[in-house]
């Protein structure tokens, strides 16, 4: 900086901006995410009233939803929380490699997740277009689908910062937030397992 | 690299105008982070789209003054109309508002900026992007979407020439980019208020502005999500071929207009609550007055948040729903205007006795309340289920909605626009100019919506280029108050830009307010107070009272004197 000092005393110093900035990220992606909850929502409760409503709900030729397999995925999905909550436990403790393993196993996990979605959606006899039922099904795992994988995006971004000199002096927001949004994406999921597959 | 970055935030954190800074007209066409740039650029967007929507407007009125279909196409018709409503929502007065909020909050609670300055700059810049997208949907094959601003299946679903890229596709991107961008843009509000007040300013000590759009960004945040959700499902019907909405695959097209709703009825809100908070800020400076009820006033807007999320099936009396749903929707619309009408009540009492000034943004204040109030009668008799069905797809719904949307909200944002030009451009307007604009607003706005409540009484159906010549009557009156309304854009425009050019220098304070806002320089300079943000003592709106807003009220006033 070659700025004169009187000019730049008034001045707020750039690193207590951005730690300030920082905690408003937070609430911001807090509300953000309460707001996200919505779609799923509306996507939820469309479904049920499509459900409820439907004179025949199954395409022709279809049984039903397969849940063992699926279920299984889903307490690999669900146990990454807590490999998540691990994660967190280490970086507070300042343990950062505990920190960075836990949290690639839980990325791990959720892409061994997604695996088995795509394997499931190989499988299915029927398409997105197959009446309402398709449609449905393929727009409910495919938006999940996709929170998992930005959330393995976030992960993958935070873990890249954790090799940043110095980066987790001071608590990192980006890791707090990252972790409550793989929290909501498992929440959802269970939701999702229990509208998709347990109710039938 | 360092150095240039470090000199260009110290011009841009000294006060305007300085020599050689980049305080000049290109900044408004970057991406800058200021909100006070990023709000001007949102209403200098929002009036351009105000012009394009009230050409198709007229275009529409001039087909209307005869009951023949002989100006437009009947299909061109369709896609005026459609166009209009859309352009007007989501390119016009969600924008404008949008500008008010980037130039007020952050002044207003003494924040140096908003929390996120970059997620509010990448907001701004999507509405040209979307904007841009639907005026392209007037060039494709097929022309632009035709099926009325809600985009009802399965008319919507049609696409008879079979295009992937049609005006429906089309509409249904812009509008999923719109709300990208309008919840980017709630994030931001809401985190602002709640996080960057100034020091002792507590919720309740806060202007009624903030707290109006604060609840109007809630309902942003809760009702834009599930819009969004049933236009993806509206897009993939049209575009993949799934069955959500398409009843030949067991869709329910009665479930769009469920998702429509429960976001577009409180988006009225959304737009309403902004201006029902101007109302707050004008009426007690103008009325030397404090407000009148200061905790009711606030605490009904958080009322009408709640409120607003269970109406929605009053748009859907005559669609089918069940009789049950009927009552329970009739009883909560009514129940809307218990919270509207202690805000109507705590104005009048405001102005009750008050030495009123008129200038331009108070008559605009004023005409915006009356026509508000009119248009609440009406909106209370539609909510009422036997009256609603006579009345469904008649002009009399066209002109309630045109007398909140028109009549009181843009009124409203007339009366913030000429209220806060000499804060925000440093430059008094021209008083004869604004009254010639509020005169024609005014008479335009009665000619041309009041006679399609008796069209509606009488049976006219909206959406259609020709009609019965019984109607024809009140069709003349309204167009030639459309035309008016046209004209009464011209004063205005002139205005802005004559006295942005070359009016009198505004003082830090022209009209005695008392606010934050108005202890920062005329224009304030980029950051606001920067780390010198006074420290607040008591509530607002103390006119009359004598209570200093803040700490060492008399020292920062001097000097705003002397600079």
């Amino acid at each position: 900086m070659t700025i004169s000092p009187p000019l730049d005393a008034a001045a707020p110093s750039p690193e207590s901006h951005e730690a300030a900035h920082a905690n408003y990220s937070l609430t911001g992606f807090i509300i953000f995410l309460c707001s996200e909850s919505v779609i799923f929502l509306a996507f939820f409760s469309g479904y049920a009233v499509l459900k409820l409503s439907a004179l025949q709900w199954l395409p022709p030729g279809v049984e039903g939803l397969e849940w063992r397999t699926p279920l299984l995925y889903t307490v690999v999905l669900v146990s990454s929380s807590g490999t998540v909550a691990l994660a967190e436990h280490f970086l507070s403790k300042g343990q950062i490699w505990g920190f960075r393993a836990f949290w690639l196993l839980s990325m791990a996990m959720g892409a061994v997740f997604l695996y088995g979605q795509a394997i499931e959606w190989r499988s299915l006899d029927f398409g997105i277009t197959s009446g309402s039922f398709g449609s449905c099904f393929y727009l409910l795992t495919g938006f999940h689908g996709l929170h998992v994988l930005s959330g393995i995006l976030l992960m993958a971004l935070m873990l890249q910062r954790s090799f940043r000199p110095a980066n987790y002096a001071a608590g990192e927001q980006g890791v707090i937030a990252t972790s409550l949004f793989w929290h909501f994406v498992d929440v959802i999921w269970v939701l999702l397992f229990l509208l998709l597959y347990a109710w039938s | 690299m360092t150095s240039t970055a470090g000199v260009e935030s110290r011009i841009l954190r000294a006060p305007h105008p300085v020599p050689g800074a980049p305080d000049n007209w290109k900044r408004f066409f970057s991406f800058n982070t200021d909100a006070k740039v990023i709000g001007i650029q949102y209403i200098a967007t929002a009036l351009f789209f105000l012009l394009v929507g009230g050409l198709l407007a007229m275009i529409m009125r001039g087909e209307l003054i005869t009951p023949e279909a002989d100006l437009v196409d009947r299909t061109v018709y369709n896609g005026l109309y459609t166009m209009h409503g859309t352009i007007m929502l989501f390119l016009f007065i969600f924008p404008v508002l949008n500008g008010l909020n980037n130039l007020l909050i952050p002044c207003m609670i003494g924040a140096p900026d908003m929390a996120f300055p970059k997620l509010n700059a990448a907001a701004f810049w999507l509405v040209p992007v979307f904007g841009v997208i639907l005026m392209a949907s007037f060039l494709v094959p097929g022309g632009p979407a035709s099926s009325g601003w809600w985009s009802y299946p399965p008319v919507s679903l049609q696409n008879p020439l079979g295009h992937l890229i049609n005006g429906e596709a089309l509409w249904i991107l812009a509008v999923a980019l719109s709300g990208i961008s309008s919840i980017m843009g709630a994030v931001n509000f809401v985190t602002t208020i709640l996080r960057m007040r100034a020091p002792g300013m507590t919720l309740t000590r806060m202007p009624i502005f903030c707290w109006t759009a604060f609840s109007a960004q809630t309902i942003q945040l809760i009702g834009l999500p599930a819009l969004t959700g049933g236009a993806v499902m509206l897009l993939f019907d049209l575009v993949v071929g799934t069955s959500f909405y398409r009843p030949e695959g067991g869709g329910d097209p009665v479930l769009y207009q469920h998702f429509f709703w429960f976001y577009s009825h409180p988006a009225v809100y959304v737009i309403i609550l902004p201006v029902f908070g101007v109302f707050s800020e004008l009426f007690p400076v103008y009325a030397r007055k404090p407000l009148f009820g200061y905790p009711f006033v606030a605490g009904a807007s958080l009322v009408i948040v709640g409120l607003s999320l269970i109406v929605w099936v009053h748009h859907m009396f005559p669609s089918g729903v069940p009789q049950w749903m009927r009552d329970a929707f009739m009883v909560t619309t009514m129940l809307i205007a218990v919270p509207t009408g202690i805000k109507v009540f705590a104005w009048l009492a405001t102005l009750w006795g008050g030495k009123l000034r008129l200038n331009t943004a108070m008559l605009f204040a004023l005409g915006g309340l009356f026509n508000f109030v009119f248009a609440g009668v009406t909106g209370i008799m539609l909510a009422t289920v036997p009256v609603d069905i006579h009345v469904n797809n008649t002009y009399f719904v066209v002109g309630h909605f045109h007398y909140v949307i028109y009549g009181a909200a843009t009124m409203g944002v007339y009366a913030a626009i000429y209220h806060w030009f000499p804060k925000f451009t440093g430059h008094m307007y021209y008083e004869g100019l604004g009254k010639l604009h509020f005169l024609l607003t005014f008479i335009g706005t009665s000619l041309n919506f009041f006679p399609m409540h008796p069209l509606g009484l009488m049976g006219m159906p909206r959406r259609v280029s020709s009609y019965d010549p019984e109607f024809a009557f009140w069709n003349v009156i309204a167009s030639l108050g459309a035309f008016l309304l046209g004209v009464s854009i011209i004063p205005f425009l002139l205005n802005l830009v004559s006295s942005w050019v070359r009016g009198a220098k505004a003082p830090a304070n022209p009209w005695n307010a008392i606010g934050l806002e108005w202890l920062l320089p005329s224009p304030p300079p980029a950051e606001n107070f920067e780390e010198h943000v006074p420290t607040v003592i008591s509530g607002p709106y103390g006119y009359g009272t004598g209570r200093p807003l803040v700490e060492h009220q008399d020292e920062i006033e001097r000097a705003l004197l002397q600079a």
